[in-house]
């Protein structure tokens, strides 16, 4: 790391100075964007917490109800729906998402021709809207769409259904088109994150007599424990945040088959009106998503220290 | 056998390639495909027909062209406004010692790191309070607010690491601060910027959540609420709507080809960090 005037190369005496001298242009340099924030993002989060405790129509004041809306998630069917699909979700959309995007970045990582397309090909979901992912597949799953077609051809007409209609089928039928957008993102994480290994690593493990399984579990993975818990937070994070798919496809239904807590909160919040039952709704978002913001602030309170 | 292993090795990901590219290729062509073909053959038929009349549907009918010029209006400041900003915090908090620096650089990146679910309803009501509920406004300033942190956390990382001499060498040539920002500090940063814009553009004109949380009038929707309208407008002219998918994803992926090294650079920089 290059040493910088702030950090390491300055005097005792002109630290002093340069502290006395904090200019009024730089102070508000950092309490601009830190009021706009403040604004919109601070305060409002606090609010969230307070307005969970509330009864509230948003029309009328709210009235403070203490931990009742609590309560009445706990027996909340739809909520408990909505909790497991959630948990279903940031398993097989997160876990499926990891390990596609890990074994693309490994058999695309050397340079070679073709290479570059196939990256590309493979990345470019990730520029499109949800909305338009969605709308791509809903093509797929329409009744005698690409789906059905292509069960029709290898002889399997008696598997077709209406794919995001039928409650067995909604929420994995809106995986897929998540997992086809994310696996090309994490997969350019990891190719970054791969690009920036030692290559002398490898060949000394070679040496060694290491074969192309014990490099991949003994240098590539230990090598990779940051991009590691970087993808791992980005991918819960985004879990959690899953709303647009879900969304334009079945909007949580049939019958809240599809149901995340994203969209169970929205809706109850735009829909039902029910703002305080909502906002508990939201606390639980922010409660589990807790461990790995403080483990992503952890990381980044380290690198800046 | 070094023969076999690259043909299966191109065999294969052409094949991946195919699944990952199809269905695009698919919903294009069916953009191009007549009312009637699609009503006697389906969508998931080969086309027998060539029109480009869906585009004009969805473009003036459709309202898409309003859309796209409101994703605009909102996406452009936003980007604009949220770098600016970012720029100036991390100037402020990387090259000066500031006191309880750490802390408000942290405090910023946790703000963008929390659900958005958990600011929804405050929010909404917030810009109903201030008059600005349902106006491209409200878009726009909760875009900045909640971009704000994380742009500010990768620009002081990217600022941080510029070496010293050169502020030093500005400052006795007697240079101010707001020089020093303008005319040193934010040419050197571009490369870190332009990623960051290119990243930016793509997520702030993606937006759903936010647009339909503070808007409600469908002639202030950005172009991706208002391909759900669209959808209900045009239930089953399923070429239509194709034809407003590929207009909504035309901007983002213009700005990723003309940006691809910045905009795969941008996504990679938490990763190696």
């Amino acid at each position: 790391m290059t040493a910088t005037i702030s950090t390491t190369s300055v005097t005792p005496t002109r630290r002093r100075r340069r502290s006395a001298r904090l200019s009024p242009l730089l102070v508000a340099f950092v309490l601009v964007p830190f009021a706009v924030e403040s604004i919109w993002v601070f305060w409002p989060a606090l609010q969230g917490f307070w307005f969970s405790l509330t009864r509230w129509d948003g029309m009328t004041p709210p009235t403070f109800v203490g931990t009742d809306n609590y309560v009445e998630l706990a027996g909340d069917a739809t909520f408990r729906g909505a909790l497991v699909n959630t948990v279903i979700w940031l398993v097989l959309f997160g876990g499926l998402s990891v390990l596609g995007g890990f074994g693309m970045a490994l058999v695309l990582q050397k340079e070679r021709r073709g290479v570059g397309f196939y990256r590309a090909a493979l990345f470019t979901p990730v520029v499109f809207s949800l909305v338009v992912t969605a709308l791509v597949w809903r093509v797929f799953y329409q009744p005698d769409g690409i789906a059905d077609t292509l069960l029709r051809a290898v002889g399997l007409e008696s598997l077709i259904r209406p794919w995001l209609a039928d409650p067995q089928t909604a929420l994995y039928a809106v995986i897929l088109p998540a997992l086809w957008r994310q696996i090309g993102y994490v997969m350019v994480l990891f190719l970054a994150g791969l690009k920036a290994i030692d290559p002398a690593l490898h060949e000394a493990a070679r040496m060694d007599g290491a074969n192309s399984w014990q490099r991949l579990r003994h240098v590539t993975i230990p090598q990779l424990k940051g991009v590691n818990a970087v993808v791992l937070s980005v991918i819960v994070i985004d879990s959690l945040r899953s709303f647009d798919i879900v969304w334009s496809l079945t909007k949580g239904g049939p019958y809240h088959s599809s149901e995340l807590l994203s969209t169970y909160m929205y809706s109850t919040a735009f829909q039902s009106l029910r703002l305080g039952y909502a906002s508990a709704i939201a606390v639980v978002i922010f409660v589990l998503a807790l461990a790995v913001i403080l483990g992503y602030l952890v990381r980044a309170f380290r690198e800046e220290a | 056998m070094n023969k076999l292993r690259t043909g299966a090795f191109h065999t294969g990901m052409i094949l991946l390639s195919l699944l990952w590219l199809g269905p695009v290729l698919w919903v294009v062509v069916m953009s191009t495909r007549s009312f009637d073909d699609i009503a006697a053959h389906g969508v998931g038929s080969l086309p027998r027909s060539f029109t480009l009349d869906t585009y004009r549907q969805a473009w003036t009918d459709g309202g898409e062209l309003r859309a796209l010029i409101n994703s605009m209006i909102v996406t452009i400041p936003s980007v604009a406004l949220s770098l600016g900003l970012a720029a100036m915090a991390a100037f402020a908090l990387s090259r000066f010692r500031i006191p309880g620096r750490r802390t408000i650089l942290l405090l910023m990146l946790a703000g963008n790191l929390l659900p958005p679910q958990i600011l929804l309803i405050p929010v909404a009501k917030f810009s109903e309070l201030t008059g600005l509920y349902d106006t491209i406004w409200a878009l726009i300033a909760v875009q900045v607010g909640f971009g704000l942190g994380f742009y500010t956390f990768v620009l002081h990382g990217f600022m941080r690491d510029l070496p010293g001499e050169i502020q030093e060498a500005a400052t006795i040539d007697g240079a101010g601060t707001a020089q020093i920002f303008t005319r040193v500090m934010l040419p050197l940063t571009r490369p870190a910027l332009a990623a960051l814009g290119a990243l930016s553009f793509t997520w702030i004109f993606n937006d759903l959540l936010w647009a339909i949380t503070v808007l409600r009038t469908d002639d202030n929707m950005p172009v991706t609420p208002a391909l759900l309208a669209l959808q209900g407008q045009f239930v089953s002219s399923w070429n239509v709507i194709a034809a407003g998918t590929v207009i909504a994803a035309v901007p983002t992926v213009a700005v990723f080809l003309r940006f691809q090294r910045h905009f795969v650079s941008g996504l990679a920089i938490g990763a190696v960090k």
